[in-house]
């Protein structure tokens, strides 16, 4: 696969480690009323859709960015690629 | 025997003016260059070239191609051995040697041909059925028996001497196959100044323009092909890859290819190239398969694919024999007569399954609405029988019979995504689905265009279509005139109504009868059919055999073909070398070696190195008049505690971590608090998975308010350094701090032993107090050192002793240890290495990489009162969830009772009198080592209950080795159990 990064063009997938589901940015509070079940739900429950599909991709032979890869598990068509930090501060994550 | 060569004929496309010697099956032949060891064999007359898979017939070429499923032989070219070749696709060369497979003690009579006689108990599915019983019989006697009888060519055992390479390729247009429709495509688009890779799996380029006789603009197709060629070669942005197979696609336009090296090539340069192309777009023209009818003995060497007869005689000038049949159900078959009757060979008969067959003028005698019935021939076709359209018999003599069953695309790129190919009946045959592959098209016989007329065409608007795409502008050139025939043909797929076995897949040796009997046993749906049968699942991957396969299912469950479907296609088109995949990655060359800075320290000092991932480490460091490792050991252990040890630990991971929130950040990362460490400490942290699962240890130094270096395990340090630049960027991106491996840039090494202030006060410059009270116990501090070079100290011990770790830029660590071993010299200063390292540790209960196992918690390593209850941090909370609160299991030491019976690593902790069965483990060992302080083999490990079982006695228990082990439960501080001796 190749992978349109933000910042440095298109790069092939070999570059990078995968890591899993986007929903991993928005970690609970543990400090908050029921979370542990937060994080039990965050840990461990993941959606698996056969098509589109956020994700998350670690540019470590490069310039180490964490990126959000919108793909398409069943044509591998990637449609959207963001530095997660954006992402993360978009949905005001650790705030 | 040397020079001649019985069945050569006039004409082809070889040298004459070269000839080539070579050996096959122990028989010296020569050939000429230009040659396929195939097309000499023919020449030489030679049919017979194997025996099959299961059966051990006799057999012989089919093809003339890459789909050759009968000819598999084992090539030598000195120590290089390579088994399983197709004799079809080896180029022949000087000193050649080939020998047949799958026979013994000869190909003319192999003692397992007796396979055969017992037919009837190895049909589809037998090893499921016959090896049943008695059970134990399977793993000892069955399996062996039949994986020695089974099999193909025998791998050589010795270091492949071949040279393999990878390479990167870009092109706007991939082009597959240099036919009629790949040159064009590669013409059209190389003028439109686009950058084209045009690859083949032939040496020579042309496709079928090579094997016929065809006639393009009015002139010889010869001709136009130079013509072509010419121009290609002209155009700087075309880039032609002869010998190259594109055996995959990839996602997003990515190819593999595989080129193997001209038999010219120079003896440095690579066997085999696998190249990885990146396409913008893609045209296959991978032209089109013949596929054979299944007839009773059609396995015969001298039977062979109509297509592939016509190729031997056309471009090798090498004839299968001189009297030859023709069996047919499409008009290609009368094509194959014409050439061959054309060469001066004889048509004994061509055999039509069509009533309304034309007529044959090139044959002695045509039937049509025929059917070839028999074979006759111990090792080489003598006679077929015909039965006639009216039902009567006829024996027809003649040494070879060109069959042709119809033609099936090579779609094989198109359909490795998802998409299965469709049934087209107008050419009948399976076609590629439309847009299969995004950014690919096909043409030619590869799209189900059979003609040369649509092979020109369809590749120059191939082209021009993925040429738009890239918005690149295509000036009309004109089309060359070809010839342009319908494809007719009524499917025929299997003569019935005998009782002789007819082939399907000749590699595996699978018959009409196999699928039949799959079909009465319930196995409907192709996938079961093919795994059942083993058809199409040799090397071949079925390429002449499945589609007669799937045309046999469809006739026997009277579905039609397009209902029954075709199985899933994947890479590679052909098979690959594992030698190609490797690459240049073999042996050292297989991952990068990392020495760390006192590597030569190390070296000229007797250290014996150990892999530590990446990492060269000095083990030990063997002095004179030691024999054994152990020796080595106890003596560095005791240096440590009792002088002075020096350790390079440069490959534990170091993270430089700074910015405004970095206390903040690491208070988040660690269970333990960070938030108020003073400047100038130390604080050992743990980290934990936010399942709650230890993840790595280390220290943590503030060096400034804003500024920390953290280390972490050697084995660990890209996972942690990963795992905190994931919660950087995406948990808590609003927080200032920044990230930085800085672990090659620091050499550290351990200054460790009752002596080691005093060493060190000779290293590091004066102005630096490092009295206890001016410079305690997990304190840390920019230094200078010999005079003013910038250096870290910081007061930390793995070893329990007093002890410090320094640091100093990279490129001075060497030179730092040779200064710290001169000046202490008379302290007994003494390098360790990582097995010292080790047994210093586990004296002390220091949990590593054996505790550490990712199946750990805080609370089993001892250290659950760290996880802080007063804050948020990566794992805390799941820490302290019910299903791992519950576990009992703790760290703690273990003696022998006996004192001197060493502890097994990896043992299982049982209570005395309990049988040795997984349901009676308590725990097992982590760590094992000799303590030369306590003179007595030591231990770490994990209990149930541990604190309870303290003084009582267990049994380290390991069935492998065959040990049980009384064991006594102790603390696992073995030596200074208060740590007093880190603190003086």
């Amino acid at each position: 696969m190749i992978i349109p990064h933000p910042l440095l063009g298109p790069r092939d997938a070999q570059e990078f480690t995968y890591l899993g589901d986007a929903s991993m940015i928005q970690r609970p509070d543990g400090t908050a009323e029921g979370a542990e079940d937060a994080l039990f739900n965050y840990v461990y429950m993941r959606d698996n859709p056969a098509g589109e599909h956020r994700e998350l991709w670690y540019h470590e032979q490069g310039d180490r960015s964490w990126l959000v890869v919108t793909r398409n598990t069943v044509t591998h068509e990637i449609t959207q690629v963001e530095l997660a930090r954006d992402v993360a501060l978009a949905l005001g994550c650790g705030a | 025997m040397t020079g001649l060569q019985k069945k050569r004929l006039n004409g082809g496309l070889i040298d004459r003016s070269q000839p080539i010697d070579f050996t096959f099956d122990g028989e010296s032949y020569t050939g000429f260059a230009g040659d396929t060891l195939a097309s000499a064999l023919v020449a030489n007359d030679v049919a017979l070239l194997g025996r099959s898979f299961k059966y051990h017939r006799p057999r012989g070429l089919i093809a003339s191609g890459s789909e050759e499923p009968n000819a598999l032989v084992t090539l030598s070219r000195g120590a290089a051995v390579t088994p399983n070749t197709r004799a079809t696709m080896v180029e022949l060369e000087a000193g050649l040697t080939a020998a047949p497979q799958n026979a013994w003690p000869s190909v003319r009579f192999d003692a397992m041909a007796v396979n055969d006689v017992l037919a009837p108990f190895l049909t589809a599915g037998f090893y499921y059925k016959t090896f049943m019983w008695p059970r134990a019989f399977w793993e000892k006697l069955y399996e062996p028996a039949i994986r020695r009888a089974a099999g193909l060519g025998r791998l050589s055992t010795a270091p492949d001497p071949d040279l393999y390479d990878r390479g990167f390729l870009h092109c706007d247009l991939l082009v597959v196959g240099a036919g009629p429709a790949g040159l064009m495509a590669a013409l059209t688009a190389g003028r439109a100044g686009a950058r084209v890779i045009l690859a083949d799996e032939d040496f020579a380029l042309g496709g079928r323009l090579n094997a016929e006789t065809l006639v393009i603009d009015d002139a010889p197709a010869s001709v136009w092909l130079a013509t072509a060629l010419a121009e290609l070669a002209s155009l700087p942005n075309v880039r032609t890859l002869s010998r190259t197979t594109v055996f995959g696609v990839f996602d997003h336009g990515i190819y593999g290819a595989v080129e193997m090296g001209a038999p010219t090539a120079k003896d440095h340069a690579p066997r085999q190239t696998l190249w990885r192309i990146y396409s913008k777009s893609c045209t296959v023209c991978a032209g089109a398969t013949e596929r054979p009818i299944a007839f009773p003995d059609n396995d015969r060497p001298g039977i062979m694919l109509a297509g592939a007869a016509r190729t031997y005689v056309n471009r090798w000038a090498a004839a299968p024999a001189q009297r030859i049949a023709v069996f047919t159900n499409n008009d290609d078959g009368h094509r194959t007569a014409a050439d061959l009757a054309a060469k001066g060979l004889t048509i004994a008969a061509l055999i039509d399954t069509r009533a309304n067959a034309p007529d044959c003028t090139d044959a002695n005698e045509t039937f049509k609405g025929a059917q070839v019935i028999a074979s006759e021939g111990r090792l080489r076709l003598k006679n077929i029988m015909v039965r006639t359209a009216s039902g009567g018999r006829r024996q027809i003599s003649c040494g070879a019979l060109a069959v042709s069953g119809g033609w099936n695309p090579n779609l094989h790129l198109s359909a490795q995504q998802r998409t299965r190919p469709v049934w087209n009946d107008a050419v009948a045959a399976f076609v590629p689905a439309p847009d299969a592959v995004a950014g690919q098209r096909l043409a030619g016989a590869a799209a189900g265009d059979f003609s040369t007329a649509g092979a020109l065409s369809g590749g120059v608007n191939a082209a021009r279509a993925a040429l738009a795409d890239l918005d690149i502008k295509v000036k009309h050139s004109k089309l060359p005139k070809a010839d342009d025939a319908p494809t007719r043909i009524t499917p025929f797929w299997y003569v019935s109504g005998t009782k002789r076995r007819a082939w399907l897949d000749f590699q595996n040796d699978v018959t009409v009868k196999d699928v039949a009997l799959a079909q009465a046993e319930g196995f409907r749906s192709v996938e079961h059919v093919k795994r059942y049968t083993t058809l199409g699942m040799a090397t071949d991957q079925g390429r002449t055999a499945s589609t007669n396969a799937i045309g046999v299912m469809a006739a026997l469950t009277g579905q039609d073909i397009a209902q029954t479907g075709t199985t899933m296609f994947r890479p590679p088109y052909t098979p690959v070398s594992m030698g190609a995949f490797a690459g240049r990655s073999r042996g050292k060359h297989f991952r990068p070696t990392r020495r760390t800075p006192t590597h030569t320290f190390a070296e000229a000092n007797g250290a014996t190195f150990v892999e530590v991932g990446q990492w060269l480490r000095a083990q030990w460091f063997t002095q004179s008049g030691e024999t054994h490792w152990r020796q080595s050991v106890d003596r560095e252990v005791r240096a440590v505690r009792n002088d002075v040890g020096l350790c390079d630990v440069t490959t534990l991971g170091k993270i430089d971590v700074q910015g405004v929130d970095a206390a903040a950040f690491l208070n988040r990362i660690y269970c333990n608090g960070m938030a108020k460490l003073p400047v100038g400490r130390v604080r050992y942290g743990l980290m934990l998975r936010e399942d709650g699962i230890a993840m790595d240890d280390g220290t943590a130094a503030r060096l400034g308010e804003d500024h920390f270096v953290v280390t972490t395990t050697t084995a660990n340090a890209g996972a942690v350094y990963r795992h905190m630049e994931f919660a950087r960027q995406c948990l808590w991106p609003d927080m200032d701090v920044q990230l930085i491996s800085t672990t090659d840039a620091w050499a550290q090494i351990a200054v460790a032993g009752p002596k080691a202030r005093k060493l060190l006060q000779r290293i590091v410059d004066p102005a630096h107090d490092l009295s206890n009270g001016a410079f305690p116990f997990m304190a840390c501090a920019p230094v200078t050192v010999c005079g003013g070079l910038r250096a870290r100290l910081f007061r930390i011990s793995f070893s329990g002793e007093l002890a410090y770790e320094i640091a100093v830029p990279a490129r001075y660590g060497d030179a730092l240890m040779h200064e710290m071993m001169a000046q202490g010299q008379d302290l007994g200063a003494t390098p360790y290495g990582t097995e010292a390292l080790g047994v210093l540790r586990i004296e002390k209960g220091h949990a590593a990489g054996n505790e550490l196992n990712g199946r750990t918690t805080a609370a089993m390593l001892g250290l659950g009162r760290m996880v802080s209850t007063a804050k948020d941090s990566i794992g805390a909370v799941l820490s302290r969830r019910a299903g791992l609160a519950e576990d009992t299991h703790r760290l703690t030491g273990f003696v022998p009772v006996d004192g001197v019976t060493p502890i097994p690593g990896g043992a299982h902790l049982m209570r005395e009198g309990a049988r040795q069965i997984a349901e009676n483990t308590l725990g097992w060992i982590s760590s094992a080592a000799f303590s030369p302080t306590l003179n007595s083999p030591i231990a770490l490990g994990f209990v149930t209950l541990a604190d309870a079982r303290k003084g009582q006695t267990l049994r380290a228990v390991s069935p492998v080795d065959g040990l049980d082990i009384p064991v006594r439960v102790v603390s696992p501080h073995f030596v200074d159990p208060e740590g007093g001796r880190q603190r003086d």
